[in-house]
């Protein structure tokens, strides 16, 4: 919807103070959409013909057009494959070429659905790595949708949560942990057993694998239970961790769908294209 | 079809001669190769798996892209159009014929409008992809008439003549007939031809433009 395919059913969106679905030359010449499903490059045909075709689009001359090409292909690490055909690139470098053919015009708003989508290890790292230094070359706004917190993680200062067409959180990631995950997780490897009426004495006990428990401590209490624990209990090893991002989104949403969001809000999207430079995310909840 | 209309026309009782039916359906030939379209086919299936979502994204409309695959296609096809009138004139050298230069230029100018109005009319069927998934099947029914009232079995000279008058209006002998007949020097008004043309091309356009926006509002991008 914030890149003009889809009609809003009610409400109105805006990017880069424009209305999207109104496809103005002006708007489209501003952003680019890269989906890890879907592919625009010409199957059959060497990546740089279809490139070739997106600078003629854009109104590029071909000076210019080999120029970016070349850059971007650096950047990409993807100079010899652009004379392939692309059905014989791999998964992660035909990825990097659709990066490539999105990149051409230099966008300032790029819109990413699932990017890394089967991406190996390498590749995904790879594309990660572009899509910064591309949004701090480029100073470039990013709208990353992934179900791959990696990906989060590794990209995004800012979050936006959506849940059932409601904005659910909007602002940091550790504020989200924060927010939505006000304990931490206390693991110990202890030198003998213990009962779990003993355990609980410390705070929630999430998990005991023979001498191996997990407490659940909230952040406030964390120094005097940690100490507490190390001075009563036979403890051969301690760490304290966040719980996994994907355990509090996946909470956040179950909670949003407990207070009952109401759906097709399309204001609260929105909202997240305002800023530059900051790489933002919403969840795959919001499609 | 040729053979069938040349044994019939050796009886006598047609207008047109063996020969005259020679030069007709080398010309049918000609302009069916010149005006042959597709999109329907490749925009059902861009609707259908969301792939026009690409095409959505880039400040040129879409339909460009399958204008130019179209033309594109037609300078490959030529060489081979070419060859094959080469030999349909090895095999009918008594069909041989240079047309007036006045007549091949009205003739290259009707090819042009008849592609035009080919595409167009494909294209704003195609347009029923934003709301059905087998668009094709109105071009399929489309098709039908086609095949009788361009021309293409026959001329429609041969047809009875409140047939060939009622037909005169519809877009369908333009498609054909009309470039055809141009060509051959048949019996047939220009300036209401080319008229025609024209009105239903832009007729189509029309159409083509409003179902576009109305259709636009309705696609889902399909995953997109």
């Amino acid at each position: 919807m914030l890149t003009g395919l889809i009609h809003p059913s009610q409400g109105e969106a805006r990017v880069a103070a424009q209305v999207p679905f109104r496809r103005s030359r002006s708007f489209l010449e501003q952003i680019s959409l890269v989906m890890g499903q879907k592919q625009q490059l010409i199957w059959d045909l060497p990546a740089l013909d279809s490139l070739k075709i997106n600078a003629a689009i854009y109104g590029l001359d071909e000076t210019e057009a080999q120029q970016r090409i070349a850059e971007l292909a650096e950047m990409l690490d993807l100079s010899r494959q652009l004379q392939q055909p692309v059905r014989k690139l791999s998964l992660g470098e035909r990825m990097k070429a659709e990066l490539l053919a999105a990149l051409l015009h230099r966008p300032t708003v790029l819109f990413l659905d699932e990017p890394t989508l089967g991406l190996d290890v390498n590749a995904q790292v790879a594309v990660r790595n572009f899509l910064r230094d591309y949004n701090q070359r480029y100073n470039a706004t990013l709208l990353l949708t992934s179900h791959y917190m990696a990906d989060i993680t590794a990209l995004c200062k800012r979050v936006l949560l959506i849940h059932q067409g409601q904005l659910i959180y909007d602002g940091r990631l550790e504020g989200l942990l924060d927010q939505f995950a006000p304990c931490r997780s206390v693991q110990l490897d202890l030198g003998q057993t213990y009962a779990l009426e003993k355990l609980e004495q410390y705070g929630p006990v999430e998990q005991v694998e023979g001498r191996s428990v997990r407490f659940l401590v909230e952040r406030d209490r964390l120094t005097e239970t940690v100490s507490r624990l190390l001075a009563d209990l036979d403890v051969v090893d301690l760490s304290v961790t966040d719980p996994p991002i994907e355990e509090v989104i996946g909470q956040v949403f179950a909670q949003g769908s407990v207070t009952g969001a109401s759906p097709g809000s399309d204001l609260a999207i929105a909202g997240a294209i305002a800023p530059t430079i900051k790489p933002a995310l919403s969840s795959g909840a919001s499609k | 079809m040729l053979g069938v209309w040349t044994e019939a026309a050796q009886g006598g009782s047609l207008s047109l001669s063996p020969v005259d039916f020679a030069r007709y359906f080398l010309a049918v030939f000609l302009t069916r190769q010149m005006t042959v379209v597709w999109v329907i086919w490749d925009f059902e299936k861009e609707v259908v798996q969301g792939t026009l979502s690409f095409r959505l994204l880039q400040p040129l409309d879409p339909g460009w892209h399958h204008f130019a695959g179209h033309a594109a296609e037609r300078l490959a096809r030529i060489p081979f159009v070419l060859l094959l009138i080469v030999l349909f004139f090895g095999l009918y050298p008594e069909a041989l014929w240079m047309p007036e230069p006045w007549r091949l230029v009205l003739f290259l100018i009707s090819l042009l409008l008849a592609f035009c109005l080919r595409f167009l009319a494909q294209y704003t069927f195609a347009m029923f992809s934003f709301w059905i998934e087998r668009a094709v099947a109105i071009e399929q029914f489309w098709y039908l008439f086609y095949l009788f009232l361009s021309g293409m079995a026959a001329p429609l000279a041969l047809f009875p003549p409140l047939v060939a008058q009622v037909a005169m209006w519809t877009p369908f002998p333009y498609l054909i007939y009309f470039p055809v007949a141009v060509l051959l020097g048949l019996d047939t008004p220009l300036v209401q031809g080319f008229g025609m043309m024209v009105a239903w091309t832009l007729l189509f356009a029309g159409v083509n433009r409003w179902l576009w926006w109305r259709g636009l509002r309705r696609y889902s991008g399909m995953g997109a």
